[in-house]
């Protein structure tokens, strides 16, 4: 059974979609309740990924294994790790979340706008959980096609434009990233004598490092797109814009984060030495801070509610990036966790904007002022959302922001410095927007009488309530559960990060005295934790004085060369 | 000891109200909230009676929060004599606050949201001041931060209550800019955010890295604690209801930032060039906020000035190394400022909300009790013997005169000038006549209890409580000589400024305004407050705005980022349309085209031919 755990998951939406289709298309709460059921049996099914999993165990877990195109080197091959089990649990819920929010929004061809979420979802769950870059390859141009007809049927009023731009602008980035692919895949066959498409073969290429760094910006323009990163970013505003509620919600949590994901899953460990090459880490990191300032600053100006939390949202995946490019475990856990918390910041923005929208029609922020005064539990949920978008301690933005900084600290300080200045203009845009919608008086008769949250609308936004608390009070099972896979990738791009570490450095008394006895300006202190018996660290209770149990279990630190950012 | 429940009573109280408050009778209301931060402040003195005489820290570990990589951080808290103090000011007065707010807010709409928000204040205010690190104390500090922008703007209704919100969050997330920075670097050098690792091996760290890190850490304080540059949110923040300015923007938050200078002085002491700036930037806000509050005619803003000036003061005292005497007078102006605040919250409330000081006067006789506990405040914060100000002022006088006598003269200068605003606005409210239209009542006694509470600390707590001598243990011992001159003329400076007071505003009301006249120029620019929210606007405010939109929206994104992108759509569209016209389906024009090319092709190899 557990074998098939991942296969199940993947097919679970497509099972659903099936039934769907014989559905009879005149019967609309019968196909809304069923797409419900189908969502939130999918994701369903993917909770025992999360019980079943073991934390610390290296490699893929779940993994099977199938030929499918042998004479091509093509198969059927899943499994996950601690990051793409996140992104799988992210993509479950937020399917379900969106088929929710769709409830009483749409009323248009009901059966091929859920259909097109339940195949949307089996692509979303495939792009994550692939290992061979044939099926992965499939998955990723799979998501483009109902997430087109989404926006172009079911989105506003410029939706054939946004819709086209976001299929061709997608478009252009994977059809490089496929001879990205390519190249890796004749390269292989070169070097091995057989075709495959398998990641974990792939990996093992000895590649010279102009081929890598070619393959990698082929990638890069793939993934940078898809993020998107500053400058590839302006399909976005539109496609959020044109959207329907839940296909905003569905691109913004989850679809964005095909890119990011490709980052940490391919380019990294697949193109090691062009992923810590100067040119290329300084011009990521350049891009990464300019989204973030950059977006910041635009999202800052805009007149419409929607496309004000799209510009966000190039800001906040401009912190994701800057955390992969900063190389270190604390930049790359921190992105992959800042991947789930935009997923549901941003994801709970998107929602709130579509409860406005259902009352109201218009996404312009001067139509509004002063909802506060009607729609109480609404101001507080936005409130609920702004804060945790913001980054307020004890909210989930605020462990993956700060885990990024401290990382892209350790890499370069400038960085840091205008990364930080992206926290103050996040604080601003959101203030600003919270202001004039939600506070002041009513001044637009228009939205005097408007209902306030639904039970049904509350129980869309309860779960991102409670996921947003439960990572920013208590974020190490999290934490605990990328160590692995971070290490992984750390150890790929720069080996010997660890074991230098731990050569230096020595038990926690010796940590302690080298500290004191050393002190100098530039020791770079580096206290690491490897592997598995981090996640059996004794929990700290009790009274104590002093240093002791803090330190404890920290079992090695060092001076460490810088690698390759500074 | 249990530490973790003093922040979790005050939690529990805004759980409880914030989600069945709206359904809950007042008397309900009141009890949950008051009776939370009581329980609060019960739990405190327990729990420093059981852990007394507190020579060395307690620390209590709970459970790792953030673990990644290198970092490794708890939810850990920290009782010493420092957090004692802290813990008895923020939890004593904050009750007595409450219970103000009881008469303070029985006619306000939003009852149950107002304690809801002040409940959710004192929990993240005690978990700043008994964080054991510098993260957890970085929680306390964004989330009083964040309790500080709700409760300016708790009536929502009025934009400029949520202007002053917006700029009070954004004014400290600037200054939260410099205290992550300094997490970072702290983190670097100790690899740890623990403050009792940071004080075990600051003494071995490089000096230049100590004052980056103190500067930083100095940015972040000058945002919450209100001083140049950052001081201009604190002013708008009188917004917020008055029993608000009281606790957060006078007694509590806005001195976090002093104590997490204090508590950073294992930094601090190996930084002289940091702990120099302090000092410098402390002198300067405390002469230049009192000079604005020499001409401000709202009694709430003339407070206000006030604060931000003995906050300067504050930062004297740390930055000269007198890091006790400054904790002292955080807690003397805790007492004597929540005491003002009150007070003119009384006085408004018997106004029915008149807080211009030209519209008062006369008031002695009518409302007694506000009258005489506000002037037990006004003669402590003037500095007049024996009262709470002059002990503490003086111990930062003496501290500062020895570490650099101009410092010691601006602050006596600063002296004479507070006394002077103070009892400034003290004649103008309750001497000469009542010159409004308002029937002045006094206030409840849920209200005036308080008042008299803190009337008494005001007289009494400075010789009450010796803070110094208690705080010796954890700070660093500094010899200040005792000088009976020193004392005598800093003392007579506030006495001056309240004869130049009586002077001006009782026995000649006709020198104020001729005294404006005479330095029109002057009065003008203080009157203004120097124009600076202005210079920020124009300088910082309009370029990012106008920037973003005219640079970066419409040039960069709609200009050249989507008009390159849309400009490859059409040509690629009009390459289309061209090479369309080949694919005509017209036979005829095919047989054209065939035509046309076989004659270039034979023509070209006729040419090819005849040149040979």
């Amino acid at each position: 059974m557990d074998q098939h755990l991942l296969t199940i998951v993947l097919a679970a939406p497509l099972a659903g979609l099936l039934v769907l289709l014989f559905l009879p298309s005149k019967s609309k709460s019968l196909i809304r309740v069923w797409a419900n059921i189908a969502s939130l049996a999918g994701f369903a099914v993917s909770l025992p990924l999360v019980w079943k999993f073991h934390v610390g165990a290296p490699g893929f877990q779940f993994v099977e294994r199938a030929d499918w195109i042998p004479s091509l080197g093509a198969h059927y091959l899943v499994g996950i790790d601690g990051i793409s089990l996140l992104l799988v649990m992210l993509t479950t819920l937020m399917g379900f979340v969106a088929t929710l929010c769709s409830w009483s929004g749409v009323n248009d061809r009901l059966k091929e706008y859920y259909a097109m979420f339940l195949l949307l979802q089996t692509g979303m769950i495939g792009v994550f959980i692939s290992l061979d870059f044939f099926l992965f390859y499939i998955f990723w141009e799979l998501v483009l096609v109902p997430m087109y007809f989404i926006i172009g049927v079911w989105g506003g009023p410029r939706k054939l434009y946004a819709a086209i731009k976001f299929f061709l602008y997608t478009l252009a980035g994977s059809v490089l990233m496929l001879l990205g692919i390519l190249t890796l895949y004749f390269q292989h066959y070169s070097q091995f004598g057989f075709y495959t498409f398998e990641i974990s073969q792939l990996m093992k290429l000895q590649l010279p490092l102009g081929v890598q760094q070619w393959v990698f910006w082929a990638f890069f323009l793939g993934f940078a797109i898809k993020v998107p990163m500053f400058p590839f970013h302006t399909w976005l505003p539109d496609a959020h814009v044109e959207a329907p509620t839940a296909g905003s919600v569905i691109l913004a949590a989850v679809l964005l984060k095909m890119g990011t994901y490709g980052f940490l899953r391919f380019s990294l460990p697949l193109l090691p030495q062009a992923s810590m090459d100067q040119t290329i880490v300084r011009v990521l990191a350049a891009l990464s801070i300019v989204g973030i300032v950059y977006g910041a600053l635009v999202s800052l100006m805009q007149k419409d509610w929607k496309k004000l939390v799209a510009y966000s949202s190039v800001s906040h995946l401009g912190f994701c990036t800057l955390g992969i490019f900063s190389l270190n475990p604390n930049g790359i856990a921190g992105s992959v966790l800042q991947q789930i918390n935009h997923g549901i910041s941003t994801g709970m923005l998107f929602l709130v904007i579509g409860v406005i929208y259902e009352r109201r029609h218009t996404r312009e922020i001067a139509e509004y002022g002063g909802l506060a005064h009607v729609m109480p539990r609404f101001a507080k949920i936005f409130a609920f959302a702004m804060l945790s978008s913001a980054g307020l301690p004890l909210l989930n933005g605020f462990v993956g922001e700060f885990t990024i900084l401290q990382g892209a600290f350790e890499a370069n300080r400038i960085w840091a410095v205008f990364a930080v200045t992206g926290v103050i203009l996040g604080a601003a845009y959101l203030l600003w927007l919270y202001q004039r919608t939600m506070l002041g008086q009513v001044t637009n008769p228009k939205n005097l009488g408007l209902p306030d949250l639904n039970f049904r609308e509350c129980a869309v936004f309860a779960p991102l309530v409670v996921w947003a608390i439960w990572i920013g009070v208590y974020p190490k099972p999290y934490f605990d559960l990328l160590r692995q896979p971070v290490t992984e990738i750390v150890e790929r791009v720069k080996p010997g990060y660890f074991a230098q570490a731990a050569a230096v450095g020595g038990t926690d008394d010796r940590f302690l005295s080298s500290v004191t006895a050393r002190g100098r300006a530039d020791a770079r202190l580096d206290r690491l934790t490897i592997g598995p018996q981090v996640a059996n660290l004794p929990h700290k209770t009790g009274t104590s004085v002093g240093t002791s149990a803090g330190v404890a279990g920290r079992s090695a630190c060092s001076t460490l060369p810088c690698g390759g950012a500074r | 000891m249990l530490l973790w429940l003093i922040p979790l009573f005050p939690l529990a109280g805004f759980a409880i109200n914030g989600i069945f408050g709206r359904r809950f009778p007042k008397a309900l209301v009141n009890a949950v909230a008051v009776g939370s931060v009581l329980l609060s402040f019960l739990w405190v003195l327990k729990t420093l009676a059981a852990g007394a005489p507190l020579n060395g820290p307690i620390t209590e570990r709970y459970f790792t929060w953030i673990q990644s990589g290198t970092l490794s951080i708890g939810v850990d808290m920290t009782v010493d004599r420092l957090t004692a103090v802290m813990l008895l000011i923020v939890t004593g007065i904050g009750s007595l606050i409450h219970i103000y707010s009881i008469g303070y807010m029985a006619h306000e709409g939003g009852y149950y949201r107002f304690f809801a928000y002040m409940n959710l204040f004192m929990f993240f205010m005690l978990t700043l001041v008994l964080a054991a690190n510098y993260l957890l104390l970085f929680v306390g500090w964004e989330g009083v931060g964040l309790c500080s922008y709700l409760l300016i703007g708790f009536y929502f209704d009025k934009k400029f209550a949520t202007d002053a919100g917006n700029k009070a969050f954004i004014v400290n997330r600037i200054g939260d800019f410099g205290f992550s920075l300094a997490a970072f670097l702290i983190f670097r050098q100790f690899g740890s955010l623990d403050f009792s690792v940071v004080s075990g091996q600051a003494a071995g760290a490089p000096t230049a890295m100590l004052t980056a890190i103190g500067l930083l850490l100095l940015l972040g304080a000058c945002g919450k604690s209100a001083q140049i540059p950052l001081y201009v949110w604190l002013p708008d923040a009188m917004a917020g209801p008055t029993p608000v300015s009281a606790l957060i923007h006078a007694a509590t938050m806005v001195t976090a930032g002093v104590y997490m200078t204090a508590r950073s002085w294992p930094i601090y002491v190996h930084a002289p060039q940091a702990m120099e700036t302090i000092a410098i930037i402390g002198t300067a806000t405390a002469f230049f906020a009192a000079t604005i509050g020499l001409a401000q005619n709202d009694i709430k803003k003339v407070f206000a000035y006030s604060t931000v000036s003995q906050l300067g003061y504050m930062f004297v005292g740390v930055g000269v190394g007198a890091f006790s005497a400054g904790i002292y007078h955080l807690m003397t102006h805790a007492f004597f400022k929540a005491l003002l605040f009150l007070g003119s919250g009384a006085v408004i409330h018997s106004l029915s909300g008149e807080q211009d000081m030209r519209h008062m006067g006369g008031l002695r006789g009518k409302i007694p009790w506000t009258f005489w506990t506000m002037m037990c405040a006004a003669v402590a914060i003037a500095g007049v013997p024996p009262f709470a100000g002059f002990w503490s002022k003086d111990a930062i006088l003496l501290a500062a005169h020895a570490h650099a006598p101009w410092m010691y003269w601006a602050g006596t200068v600063t002296a004479g000038l507070t006394a002077f605003y103070v009892f400034r606005a003290m004649f103008l409210t309750f001497f000469g006549s009542y010159r409004g239209n308002h029937h002045p009542h006094e206030s409840p006694a849920v209200m005036l209890a308080p008042l008299a509470v803190l009337a008494a600390l005001s007289l009494a707590g400075g010789w009450l409580f010796k803070v110094p001598e208690f705080l010796s243990a954890v700070f660093p011992a500094q010899e200040v000589p005792e000088d009976a001159g020193l004392m005598a003329i800093s003392t007579a400076a506030g006495l001056i400024g309240i004869a130049v007071a009586y002077l001006m505003y009782v026995a000649k009301p006709a020198l104020a305004d001729s005294f404006a006249d005479g330095f029109k120029g002057l009065y003008w620019l203080v009157y203004n407050k120097y124009f600076v929210d202005e210079i920020y606007d124009a300088a910082v405010v309009a370029p990012v705005v106008d920037g973003s939109r005219a640079v970066l929206w419409k040039g960069v994104d709609a200009g050249l980022i989507d008009g390159s992108v849309n400009g490859i759509g059409a040509r690629c569209r009009n390459l289309g349309s061209v090479l369309r016209l080949w694919q005509s389906g017209n036979i005829r024009s095919y047989a054209t085209w065939v035509l046309v090319g076989a004659v270039v092709m034979i023509v070209a190899i006729g040419m090819a031919g005849g040149a040979r």
